[in-house]
């Protein structure tokens, strides 16, 4: 089988024009905003030629793309006065998943996410952005505060998975996303959820499911990596490609499953490309959704919870 | 000649195969606890080994066209042939001790026991008969994670069957897991790890992440007996470990005590 061209090379074109444009934007050029007006366009059109071949391994790379938002980018650009909240009170501060309480549009939400690092530095500080126990049970206090002061809570997706170590085994991993899971399904406030690069498994879902799940267009959700998949059913690290586009992983499948209800649209090639018009695609769609659940009351709320959750699979009865 | 005897993997030892079987599937030699069918389990713990089945008509679908070194409907339709089952896992009700009681047990030779869209529906309904009823639910747990050939699907069900148990502790219903060899993946990181008791059977495998997994990120030997029942007791990550011959009597005084219901 041909290997696909890596996004990495694929997208060349499109980081010449970007380089371009942020060129120009230092300069006290007269004609500057048509000039990177027909930049842009230019982008537009070799994204458009682009995108008819990705595959989902090149999904795979954007979404994990070392340029893309990270959960801390977006709470600069959405929220005011983000107050972090450290510790899960039992052991220690998980630096791979950040929370706290934050203005947005007027009103407190508690906000949580994975983080990753930008430097290897902060990298190896975030852990990758796989959380350890404390990193779910800080994630936990965090909801249980928004409960107990009617605030909603919004979630940033985007984590290869939980850390499997020792001490995380040690310290409950499995407990701690199995009572998260159970704790945001009863959960009386309302839950969003923004997968914003890499969905990874329970990692992921250990705060990743509620009311309503928005999912970037290039990001991606899987039961596993499509490398631990590969290893495992394939017994091959080469088919990664195969896992990949087995294991149905990009946003448009999952909508059609039920498991994502909206799909927000990425800027031309990618939101590290435009991280300002990605935040602005996110707000959009997460202002709407915090609009549909706020202020339901709280049976309907978890009873509408439990049946978004209750109806997912796909099985015959015969 | 031959299958009259085998070699218990724990201790080596070679030994007569019936003295396995009349010994619960336990080895004589070390009582490392092998692996039992769900339907042995079932039969085990049930009073007079009668039960009645539940959603046995619910099949697993290739939702995903999943192909990997074998197609998924090939794979479901040999576990099928071979178990005799359905999917991995069995629901059942009747009594134990005389107390009415809904047990769920996994079943490890289907598709090693692996969670997809059926056991996570067959979960959530009989939890969802037990609310009606007010009666306890068991489940024993036997299971390598959420199975990869419905993706996300099958992540999914972890979601799903918590919430139906935490929809059981909001009605003050018992429910006990019991871990099996081996409960590892989403299974632990899900229904198997929220009981009101969570007990497991000796020299179990239980974790998140397989061993294998963890030896490959860390690049080290993992300590002797790491991830198993004792383990998880010494980290207090399970009330109890309880060996098979204990497990029904074991069963029947937990719930009288969460029912408040002495002899
Ligand atoms: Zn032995």
């Amino acid at each position: 089988m041909e290997k696909a061209a890596e996004f990495y090379t694929l997208e060349k074109g499109i980081l010449a024009l970007k380089d371009q444009i942020d060129a120009l934007a230092e300069t006290d050029d007269l004609d500057k905003k048509d000039r990177i007006a027909a930049l842009r366009s230019e982008i537009e059109k070799e994204w458009a030629r682009i995108v008819p071949q990705l595959t989902t391994v090149n999904i795979v790379q954007i979404a994990r793309h070392p340029k893309r938002p990270y959960t801390l980018d977006y709470i600069a650009f959405l929220f005011q006065d983000f107050m972090e909240m450290h510790g899960d009170r039992r052991f220690a501060d998980d630096p791979a998943i950040v929370a706290g309480l934050a203005f947005y549009k007027g009103r407190t939400v508690a906000v949580i996410g994975h983080q990753k690092g930008r430097t290897t530095r902060a990298r190896i500080d975030r852990n990758f952005g796989q959380a350890n126990p404390e990193g779910y049970r800080k994630a936990l206090r965090v909801m249980l505060e928004a409960e107990k002061f009617g605030f909603p809570v919004i979630t940033l997706i985007d984590t290869p998975g939980a850390y499997p170590g020792i001490g995380a085994e040690e310290r409950g991993q499995a407990e701690a996303i199995a009572f998260n899971l159970k704790t945001i399904s009863i959960l009386k406030t309302p839950i969003i959820n923004v997968v914003i690069g890499e969905g990874g498994s329970g990692g992921g879902l250990g705060i990743g499911f509620g009311d309503q799940t928005l999912m970037l267009e290039h990001s991606f959700y899987s039961v596993i990596s499509p490398e631990g998949c590969a290893a495992i059913l394939w017994k091959d690290q080469n088919a990664f490609e195969q896992a990949a586009e087995n294991l149905g992983i990009r946003a448009a499948t999952l909508l059609g499953f039920g498991i994502v209800d909206k799909i927000i649209p990425e800027p031309p090639g990618g939101a590290h490309i435009d991280p300002e018009q990605t935040f602005k695609n996110v707000d959009k769609h997460l202002y709407q959704a915090l609009k549909k659940f706020e202020g339901k009351p709280v049976d309907e709320l978890l009873d509408e919870r439990y049946k978004k959750i209750r109806k997912l699979g796909v099985f015959e009865e015969r | 000649m031959t299958n009259l005897w085998t070699r218990c993997n724990n201790c080596q030892r070679i030994l007569y195969k019936q003295d396995i079987l009349d010994n619960l599937a336990v080895c004589p030699s070390c009582a490392f606890h092998f692996r039992i069918s769900a339907e042995e389990r079932l039969r085990m713990l049930f009073d007079d080994g009668a039960y009645e089945v539940l959603d046995d008509n619910l099949h697993a679908v290739d939702a995903l066209h999943f192909v990997d070194t074998k197609p998924y409907v090939d794979r479901i339709a040999e576990n099928e042939k071979r178990t005799g089952l359905a999917e991995a896992i069995v629901t059942a009700r009747g009594t134990i001790g005389g107390v009415p009681v809904y047990i769920l047990a996994m079943e490890f030779g289907f598709l090693g026991g692996s969670v997809a869209s059926v056991v996570g529906e067959k979960i959530a309904r009989a939890c969802e008969r037990a609310l009606e009823d007010g009666l306890p639910v068991i489940i024993v747990s036997c299971s390598g994670g959420m199975r990869m050939q419905e993706g996300m699907l099958s992540l999914m069900q972890m979601a799903k069957s918590s919430a139906a148990i935490a929809r059981l502790g909001k009605a003050k219903i018992p429910f006990i897991s019991v871990l099996a060899d081996p409960t590892t993946g989403g299974t632990t990181a899900s229904f198997a790890m929220l009981g009101d008791i969570n007990v497991a059977e000796p020299q179990a495998l239980i974790g998140f992440a397989g061993p294998r997994v963890i030896e490959q990120t860390i690049k080290e030997k993992l300590p002797k007996g790491f991830q198993r029942s004792e383990f998880l007791l010494s980290h207090g990550m399970i009330d109890d470990i309880v060996e098979r011959k204990n497990l029904k009597p074991y069963l029947v005084k937990a719930l009288r005590l969460f029912l408040n219901r002495p002899q």
